[in-house]
């Protein structure tokens, strides 16, 4: 499947398996294998997990640590759970690579990313249709947004606090020249 | 009134382009159909029954003259020549052309109006008490909140693709017009009963549809400055635990109802405390900026009562009697705020005309500093108009059919566009109103019966709010034909009720006996100048249901005489 993030395309180093065994590099396993996995030791795989989206994320903070990357699903463009889920491992201190893996669609790449995502590997059938082009068209459309505390564009409200203390610095300078 | 600033500007601009683009793409096949229709939704185009539907987001009611009179250009130019407002406030075009609404939109962004998150699983146009900055009873004007949640709620990132449909509203005010009992978050602005700090009461999972409940309170007090973080924190345990199976049980209600609402406010207050407030929250800096554009109009110093309006009053009762109907207390001395009636006998509740559009931006310009408000019981206001304009704005809205004297009465009746327009309709709902209102049409006998609230639903979805109308109707379909489930002592107010259903379905022509005998009982059970649903409270619903069921007695009496 592809793999892409806010400049384009990437290259996967991922692989997903079962097990340790199962592949010579960087892995992604199951999240109900990981436990396993990380009993075992990770030795020099860089290592990946497969959350179900209904998880909560006390379950998941304590590994976060030893987590390379989390891999998030979106069963379908209309299940949001992800983006809250991804804003929470974020929030929470996760540090490590979020993914949004599954259907979702071009329009929700700028979610994504604000919501803390790092990149997102879309279903073949849904890239088959939107390809690279549209996803980075998708991250131009809107400017600025409303929301604090998200990444991504540039909020609204700190830009209006910004201009008014600017003014306000304006206009103390020209009080201070008038003396 | 709110005013973009550049921001404003150029956010609603790019949302037009963005959904150009949306289009193209659909056209193209970039898009399948499923992934387009979430995407049209949040912009209020809706597939109907005959054609596409646009629904136009009048934030919390809010409309100056320029704003109406774009939407009569648009009714003109791309509908057929009327609109139709909604019980959210907002304004429907029942016939545009989908590869038009790009440019309607374009139109719309020209006035600073949108069609964002009128429909889809996302958090829906906020919605306020109508008479904001106008009611005596008014603690403070809803609307900032309002504004700030519209704006803070616009392509929200996380909370987008929700579980369903989520709808706020705000009331400032001790009487509760805002119906915010029945909504999935209802702000109520309070003082801290200790402190005298100015905060929310919150209320969560309140809602009508299939499965009608009130909502219950999850914070006695929110300071002020606070909002946006709790909002945050309530809407990401709903995100995250919404049932996502089911979409009849995906509503914030039924969360609440299923894991009790001490639950609900544990998981919510959890998610709060981990929240970091202050990079969340809009600075208070914000707020005032926001705040100052409800600054009131600069008011006339008059005296109490117009002589003008006393006189003019008493030398004309069909004046006198529309006045008693229309006019709402304002605040300020010699000043009122009107209502006027988008219900004239035999006409679709809440349809206006573009010629009415226009008349009606006209008396805003020319009586009411600008400004327009539409009611949830798809009505329009004039907020601040003065007592001595009265008789002028009469004369000019009798002249553009806008004089109908029911405002509150029994056929100020609210219906969903029901059968006539929707997909999801299983009645019809227009017609009905119109024959009630035809039964009832007699001015004397309105006035005489006083305020009773009719509210009609085409389907179980109930965006008619039959739930809470004090006399309630559902149109269902049973073996093909129209059939109509009636209740009681509905209230959408701080009383906030759900009715009480009176018996089995009946035919749509037998609707206007039913109400008939209902407001029977009332007229001989009432106390003096009890209202409607006074009585049903006082005396239950008993006598009602013994008067709606005697239809059928009546018919088994007669069966009776036959058989004898």
């Amino acid at each position: 499947m592809p793999l892409l993030d806010r400049s384009g395309l990437k290259v996967e180093t991922f692989a997903r398996a079962e097990n340790l065994d199962d592949a010579a590099g960087d892995i992604i396993v199951p999240w109900a294998n990981v436990q396993a996995v990380l009993d075992a030791g990770a030795g020099n795989h860089r290592l990946g997990v497969d959350i179900p989206n209904n998880i909560s994320i006390d379950e998941i903070l304590p590994l976060a640590d030893k987590l390379d990357l989390i891999s998030v699903p979106f069963p379908s463009f209309a299940d949001g759970r992800g983006f809250s889920l991804a804003k929470q491992l974020r929030d929470r201190g996760y540090r490590g690579v979020l993914r949004a893996q599954g259907k979702l669609i071009t329009d929700q790449f700028a979610y994504a990313l604000a919501c803390g995502f790092d990149e997102v590997e879309p279903a073949d059938e849904v890239f088959a249709r939107q390809p690279i082009e549209q996803w980075l068209a998708a991250l131009t459309r809107i400017t600025n947004v409303y929301q604090r505390g998200y990444d991504g564009a540039a909020n609204i409200l700190d830009q209006r606090r910004a201009a008014r203390a600017a003014k306000a610095a304006q206009g103390e300078s020209k009080e201070a020249s008038h003396v | 009134m709110y005013r973009y600033d550049e921001f404003d500007e150029r956010f609603v601009r790019e949302r037009v382009a963005q959904f150009r683009d949306q289009v193209a793409r659909r056209l193209d096949g970039s898009l399948s159909d499923d992934e387009f229709k979430p995407l049209r939704l949040k912009n209020g185009v809706y597939l109907q029954l005959h054609a596409y539907m646009l629904r136009i987001a009048v934030p919390y009611g809010t409309l100056a003259s320029r704003q109406l009179r774009q939407l009569a250009l648009i009714a003109d130019r791309y509908d057929r020549g009327y609109g139709h407002f909604t019980t959210r406030q907002n304004m429907q075009f029942n016939w545009p052309k989908l590869r038009d609404v790009p440019d309607i939109l374009g139109l719309l962004a020209d006035v600073e109006m949108h069609c964002i998150q009128t429909s889809g699983n996302c958090i829906r146009n906020v919605t306020a008490d109508h008479f904001a900055g106008v009611a005596a009873d008014e603690l403070e004007d809803p609307r900032p909140t309002a504004e700030l949640i519209r704006q803070w709620s616009s392509l929200h990132p996380e909370f987008s693709y929700l579980p369903r449909k989520f709808k706020i509203a705000v009331t400032g005010a001790e009487h509760d017009r805002a119906a915010v009992k029945v909504h999935d978050i209802g702000l109520r602005i309070l003082k801290h009963p200790q402190t005298g700090e100015i905060g929310y009461e919150v209320i969560v999972g309140g809602g009508l549809g299939r499965t009608p409940l009130i909502g219950k309170v999850i914070r006695e007090f929110l300071p002020k400055d606070e909002l946006l973080a709790y909002l945050e924190a309530a809407m990401r345990v709903y995100n995250l635990e919404g049932r996502r199976d089911n979409k009849y049980k995906a509503r914030v209600k039924i969360l609440v109802h299923e894991i009790g609402v001490e639950e609900f406010r544990k998981r919510v207050e959890e998610e709060y405390a981990k929240l970091n407030g202050p990079s969340i929250n809009a600075d208070p800096a914000e707020v005032e900026r926001i705040a100052a554009y409800f600054a009131p109009p600069t008011y006339d110093k008059l005296p109490g009562d117009s002589k003008a309006y006393v006189a003019q009053r008493a030398a004309n009762t069909a004046f006198a009697q529309w006045a008693d109907a229309s006019v709402f207390k304002h605040r300020v001395p010699g000043y009122a705020a009107l209502t006027i009636s988008l219900k004239t006998i035999g006409e679709a509740p809440g349809d206006i005309t573009s010629a009415q559009m226009r008349a009606v931006a006209d008396l805003a310009e020319k009586y009411s500093f600008d400004e327009l408000r539409v009611t949830h019981m798809q009505n329009v206001v004039l907020p601040h108009v003065k007592q001595s304009d009265l008789f002028a704005i009469w004369n000019a809205l009798r002249e553009a059919g806008l004089a109908e004297a029911n405002v509150g009465l029994v056929t100020d009746i609210i219906a969903c566009p029901g059968l006539d327009y929707c997909a999801l309709a299983t009645a019809r709902s227009i017609p009905i109103a119109q024959a009630i209102a035809k039964r009832f049409q007699d001015q004397q006998r309105q006035r005489d019966i006083g305020p009773l609230g009719i509210k009609i639903s085409g389907c179980i979805n109930a965006c008619g709010h039959h739930h809470v109308g004090n006399i309630g109707i559902l149109g269902l379909e049973k073996n093909g034909v129209e059939n109509y489930q009636i209740t009681l002592g509905g209230d959408a107010t701080e009383n906030a009720a759900i009715g009480d259903r009176l018996g089995p379905g009946i035919d749509a022509d037998e609707v206007p006996d039913a109400i008939e005998r209902l407001v029977e009982v009332y007229l001989s059970q009432r106390l003096k100048d009890e209202p409607f649903i006074d009585t049903v409270r006082r005396v239950g619903v008993a006598p009602f249901k013994d008067a709606f069921l005697a239809k059928d007695s009546s018919k088994t009496q007669e069966a009776e005489h036959a058989a004898a």
